[in-house]
């Protein structure tokens, strides 16, 4: 019955998918474009990249609201870490990204340890994070990066965007992971029922630990790539992109209740989305317009979802 | 946590035989109230001491009017929340009733439409949620994430980022003294005390406990728990057209933004007030009090000079180490 019901999301998404892949090409002869469609996947991957993250925190019941604040504070100290205490580039990226992943454990620990629900947790993480980020940069932006830097997000690899890449290789091992792993089944069990999980001797802490650990890392990632394809560090960088990462999550099916959900779905989820994005600002709409648009897809597509559901189960 | 269900009751020492006595139950009943209050005297003693133009009238005025609309959308969100449910749109509601308030009073409408025309489109708007969530059963986090895209893109496009000037004296009741004090104050305590009253002694206050605390046995005593949570929803929207209301009148001009995070303060303000994140418990007297504890601890860091760029960072600390005390104190009496 749940297989069922995923593949019933998933195909119904892909048809919405190309449906507005037509309408939108029909609309303006610049969007389905080779050199468009890779400028989309650029624009994308960062909140890809944590979406694919939040699809197996969610999928566990939890969230995480601090993301964005995570991708500004490593952002912050990429720039910091280089321009103001000399550290090499590339070594300064990779401490930025060691602070990013450790503030998403902090994150597991909270969550874990305190159990303090994960909403609130991150929520308050979400205010720590960025007021550490503003603090640190005390409103001063790092520009003039090396050369060599912008390979990562305004580069390309046999033609396709740099992190492009990054953005498919991560998709297809957390798909796999979620789907046929020990790791995955149990991501699942915590969300269908964490009691349950955990009298069946799953390592219930140790997952979720793991889990928002990995979903800082990915912001961390996602904040290097961004500040290469930006080619400035500001603390503000990211705030929001938790909304943008959740609404792809969920419009791919994936339960805000736990449970349920696959990487396939949030990477339709996304791909749409940023057609919308794409879409209405080649027929004129401003930014502002889409993120109307983007909240209101996610309603729709919800509600769709639910009233499928309701027919199929009760 | 999961194991106490299988515990035994610890034993309680049979020595006091009388009735438990006024403290006491106050501190059983009004615990966490009672721990933001002395926080709040703590750092109202600490900071007088290193800075004594803290208790001066104009700072107290700064602190208790300029943030009584937080406290007032709080006690909204407390209800929400306390129906097991959340609402992280209201930010956004706040800003796109504000613009509707001043452009009715620029356009020349009666004072009285401009104030409390938002509030009708506020419950509308809530309403419209409350419906998603109860009957169609969407989570609040996802309606109300939806609802927040819409307001705040709603609201950026209309107004383009502009701000509404020559707003009429009469409209900017934020600014006005009933009876000598601010009329934020006046508003925020009264709103305060009736609401608390109503959530303690209504059935339909008690019912929204019911709802939140347990749902089947909400059900099985006869409680329409859809209508519950509408109404909830609706009484949230509300709540946070009176808080635009405060909001929009408290300065000549009305940005077409509001304070960056405003729904993270109002939900803190519910959570740190003692509002359990999953439903069932809590007063809106807590979320008031934790209100005030927010804005004292905003102004008490500019008091004692900590650079308005750590000042977020230091209150998200704050709001982490209020969130842990608070975790560690029920585990002890669970």
């Amino acid at each position: 019955m749940t297989l069922r019901s995923l593949i019933r999301h998933e195909t119904f998404l892909a048809i919405l998918l190309v449906l507005a892949l037509v309408v939108l090409s029909w609309q303006s002869d610049r969007f389905f474009t080779v050199a468009n469609l890779l400028n989309q996947g650029r624009l994308m991957t960062e909140t890809g990249l944590i979406a694919i993250a939040m699809t197996f925190v969610i999928a566990t019941g939890g969230i995480d609201l601090s993301v964005g604040s995570i991708l500004g504070l490593t952002a912050i100290l990429t720039g910091v870490f280089w321009k103001n205490l000399g550290v090499p580039l590339p070594a300064a990226a990779v401490a930025a990204i060691a602070v990013g992943t450790f503030a998403g454990y902090v994150n597991g620990l909270i969550i874990t340890r305190f159990r303090v629900p994960a909403l609130i947790a991150t929520l308050a993480t979400l205010a720590l994070y960025r007021g550490l980020a503003e603090g640190i940069s005390q409103a001063r932006s790092v520009r003039g990066y090396p050369d060599w830097f912008y390979v990562l997000g305004q580069g390309e690899v046999l033609g396709v965007p740099t992190q492009l890449w990054i953005l498919l290789i991560a998709a297809v091992v957390a798909a796999v992971i979620l789907a046929y792993t020990r790791w995955g089944r149990t991501t699942y069990a915590i969300g269908s029922n964490e009691v349950a999980a955990r009298f069946s001797g799953l390592s219930v802490e140790g997952t979720k630990l793991a889990l928002y650990t990995m979903s800082g890392f990915a912001a961390a990632v996602a904040a290097v790539i961004f500040v290469s394809r930006v080619s400035t560090t500001r603390s503000d960088m990211g705030s929001g992109i938790e909304l943008d990462a959740i609404t792809a999550v969920v419009l791919g099916g994936t339960s805000i209740f736990g449970g349920r959900g696959t990487v396939l779905g949030t990477v339709l989820g996304l791909c749409l989305i940023q057609a919308l994005k794409n879409g209405l600002s080649l027929a004129g709409v401003k930014g502002d317009g889409t993120i109307m648009l983007i909240g209101i897809v996610l309603i729709l597509a919800v509600l769709a979802s639910a009233i499928f559901e309701r027919s199929g189960t009760r | 946590m999961a194991m106490s269900g299988v515990d035994l009751p610890p034993v309680q020492p049979q020595t006091n035989l009388r009735r438990p006595g006024f403290l006491r139950r106050l501190m059983a009943d009004y615990g966490q109230e009672l721990i933001v209050l002395s926080a709040i005297i703590v750092l109202f003693v600490a900071v007088t001491a290193v800075n004594p133009r803290f208790i001066s009238a104009n700072n107290l005025t700064s602190i208790f009017s300029g943030n009584a609309y937080i406290a007032v959308a709080a006690i909204g969100m407390a209800m929400v929340i306390i129906t097991g449910n959340i609402d992280v749109s209201i930010g956004a509601l706040i800003g796109v009733l504000a613009t509707i308030s001043g452009t009715l009073a620029v356009a020349g409408y009666p004072i009285w439409v401009a104030w409390f025309f938002p509030v009708l489109v506020g419950m509308a708007i809530n309403g419209l949620i409350g419906i998603l969530v109860a009957y169609f059963r969407i989570p609040s986090i996802v309606v109300t994430l939806g609802a927040l895209s819409i307001l705040r893109g709603g609201l950026i496009s209309v107004t383009g980022g502009t701000w509404i000037s020559d707003l009429p004296p009469a409209f900017l009741i934020a600014q006005q003294k009933w009876l000598g004090l601010p009329v934020p104050l006046v508003a925020m305590i009264v709103l305060t005390v009736l609401a608390a009253l109503w959530m303690r002694y209504s059935a339909f206050g008690r019912s929204l406990y019911a709802v939140g605390g347990n749902p089947e046995a909400a059900v099985a005593t006869g409680i329409p728990i859809e209508r519950r949570i509408v109404a909830v929803f609706i009484l949230n929207g509300f709540f946070a057209g009176l808080a635009t209301i405060l909001f929009a009148t408290q300065l000549q001009v009305i940005q077409s933004t509001v304070p960056p995070n405003l729904e993270l303060t109002i939900i803190m303000a519910a959570v740190i007030g003692g509002v359990s994140i999953l439903g069932g418990s809590g007063t809106v007297i807590g979320s008031t009090l934790a209100a005030i504890l927010f804005a004292t601890i905003g102004s008490a860091l500019i008091f004692v000079n900590v650079s308005a760029y750590w000042l977020r960072a230091v209150i998200g600390l704050l709001i982490l180490a209020t969130v842990l005390a608070d975790m560690l104190r029920r585990r002890r009496t669970v």
